[in-house]
């Protein structure tokens, strides 16, 4: 084994020693903690570049050296590196951003954040399907401290049905799991993709029913509709820093059933419908969530939705374009969210508790009370009200996919992947209708609470912003633009991922050295 | 044996699903305890149901396949014991934080008409 090859296990050593390291500096020495944390996370960047420079060979680490189907093994393809890399930013921005406020907030806020690293890593790394339950746990644990975290009874009432919904979830897993394994034998996904073809037509359905339960776990993490009414109150409820990391938790789900159905079933099995239908039910009910969503929280919480309702759907009409597309959506899609699920709190310093839900139901009564003409005709915009504005207008056109951020690119590449194939199904054009009209009703809900927050003059304050809050912001939406100026190179390299998946016998032959 | 098992699991998932649909708390989390005993049970007997086998080569014995049990689905239900065990303690210090903070033991902190 070469240095090279220890890469793969870092994105998980990394953040355990880091975490581990951080509960034994006394909870007062800020200072310390965040520059253990903040230098980690550096490391742990330049690792998941690597691997992403590195991901265009399938590489195989065989913990303990054992070979692949007895052992456990952690795979490091194009798809794990680029999730690990967009766990690693996330991480770093919510980081920066819990320096100036959220990290005197409560106990152990740099250790949570990094164990959900590892979990996070382990689950994009792992090929064994216990070791994904396990690295499941780990990071639901963290995640269940990081919903909490803050205190408070809205966060804990939410936390409560986040974590009642996540464990029974778990349970659902462990089912599905151990179907597959009663029937098959084996855990390691490559040993199950050779296996499952083979298995006798009498256990098949058996396969079916396990997978099927085994994707329920998944797309209660994903968010589909009906399994996905928790996402929103729990996500609006947690504090920025941590709504910000769970932006990538739900797509966590949609890269799992992705790469386990395509890899157990190769797409087939009537999975593909279930899906494409199941996520534009759940596009639908988000496009009505985030049109009637009261305040900036929630609108973020559907918007995720929204975004793994398109996800879902792209992936399950099935053509490997059409899943590169997906996965540029999901990276562009979820810069977005975090940067906006960061901005909410700097943007609502500015306003009166309360004041957004007092809006809307003016809104609906028609007492916008602008009877008064305001006298001061030209206030200048304080510079603080002009970079959250900027930021706000940035965040909306990403949600909504308008030119020139990445969710536009995302959103046409999607839609011309979708429009390819002769003759186009009616659920093709279903999907192409509602991913037109979520984009147009994300632009309504966001235009709306724009206008009432930086224009609406009632009982406006002008917020204290720290340049440290701003900097994780501005990095999101940096990465956003870069995304788009690079958009040539990064969807060849999402295609070519979603091509492996779609054809894994090199994902096969690599874990089983064949 | 085959009968006992399925009737066993199936009596411990079905007490568990009703107690984790009703409004409080403490049933809540009985519920998810005995629903995860039938998992857990579930996962055991994967390894399909004998009796009198060890999972393990005895030093000397020789190696016949037929004569163990399998190893696997053991290491498996103790990992998730041990994980549904933890988070089970963990949910029961968020239940008494909602009983406080909230001054209810309703799941959603306030009661319903009922």
């Amino acid at each position: 084994m070469t240095a090279a090859d220890h890469l793969i296990v870092l994105p998980v050593v990394l953040p355990l020693a880091t975490g581990a390291l951080i509960v034994l500096v006394d909870e007062r020495r800020y200072a310390l903690k965040a520059a253990i944390s903040l230098s980690s996370l550096i490391g742990l960047l330049a690792v998941a570049g690597q691997l992403l420079v590195l991901g265009e060979t399938t590489r195989v680490y065989a913990l303990g050296d054992w070979p692949a189907p007895f052992g456990i093994v952690f795979v490091a393809d194009q798809l794990s590196a680029a999730m690990v890399l967009l766990a690693a930013v996330l991480g770093l921005a919510a980081t920066l951003f819990s320096l100036a406020r959220w990290q005197r907030a409560g106990p152990r806020f740099h250790a949570l954040v990094q164990f959900l690293l590892m979990g996070l890593d382990g689950a994009f790394l792992t090929g064994d399907l216990f070791n994904l339950f396990v690295f499941f746990e780990l990071l639901l644990a963290a995640s269940y401290g990081l919903a909490l975290y803050g205190g408070g009874t809205a966060r804990v009432r939410s936390s409560l049905h986040y974590i009642v919904i996540n464990l029974t979830a778990s349970l659902f897993f462990l089912i599905g799991v151990s179907l597959i394994y009663g029937v098959t034998g084996t855990l390691n996904m490559a040993d199950l993709a050779l296996r499952i073809p083979a298995i006798d037509p009498s256990d098949r359905s058996l396969v079916e029913a396990g997978a099927a339960v085994l994707a329920i776990a998944f797309l209660v993490k994903a968010g589909m509709w009906p399994l996905g009414f928790w996402l929103p109150s729990t996500y609006a409820a947690a504090s920025p820093p941590a709504a910000a990391l769970f932006s990538i938790l739900s797509k966590l789900g949609v890269v799992a059933v992705l790469r386990l159905w395509l890899l157990f079933f190769n797409g087939a099995e009537g999975g593909g419908e279930f899906l494409a239908w199941g996520g534009m039910v759940t596009l639908g009910f988000a496009i009505a969530g985030v049109l009637s969503a009261q305040d900036l929280g929630r609108l973020a919480g559907y918007s995720l939705l929204a975004s793994s309702g398109t996800l879902l759907a792209a992936i399950g009409i099935g053509s490997a374009a059409a899943a590169g597309a997906a996965l540029y959506y999901l990276v562009a899609s979820t810069l977005g969210i975090a940067a906006f699920f960061l901005l909410i709190e700097l943007v609502q310093r500015a306003r009166v508790p309360g004041a957004d839900m007092l809006a809307v139901t003016a809104e609906a009564f028609g007492l916008d009370g602008d009877d008064e003409p305001e006298e001061e005709v030209g206030v200048a915009i304080p510079a603080t009200m002009a970079l959250l504005g900027l930021s706000f207008a940035a965040c909306a056109l990403v949600i909504a996919g308008l030119p020139p951020l990445p969710g536009f690119v995302a959103k046409f590449a999607l839609l011309s992947a979708l429009l390819t194939p002769d003759p186009i199904g009616a659920a093709a054009w279903t999907l192409l209708a509602l991913v037109i009209v979520s984009g147009l009703a994300s632009l309504i809900a966001m235009g709306r609470a724009g206008v009432r927050i930086f224009w609406g003059g009632e009982g406006r304050i002008v917020p204290r912003v720290r340049v440290i809050e701003m900097t994780p912001v501005a990095l999101l939406l940096a990465l956003c633009l870069a995304l788009t100026v690079g958009a040539g190179p990064a969807i060849r390299y999402l295609q070519e991922a979603a091509q492996a998946l779609h054809a894994p016998h090199g994902y096969i032959d690599t874990v089983l050295g064949r | 044996m085959e009968v006992i098992v399925s009737l066993g699991i199936g009596v411990f998932a079905g007490a568990g699903v009703w107690l984790l649909l009703r409004p409080r708390t403490f049933q809540v989390i009985i519920g998810l305890s005995l629903a995860s005993y039938a998992v857990n049970l579930f996962i055991f007997f994967m390894g399909w149901v004998r009796e009198g086998r060890a999972p393990f080569v005895t030093p000397g014995a020789p190696v016949d396949l037929a004569r163990f049990a399998d190893p696997l689905p053991q290491a498996l239900v103790l990992t998730a014991i041990v994980i549904s065990f933890a988070t089970t303690a963990l949910l029961l210090v968020v239940l008494l934080a909602a009983r406080g903070l909230t001054g209810t033991d309703h799941v959603d902190g306030r009661e319903g008409e009922e």
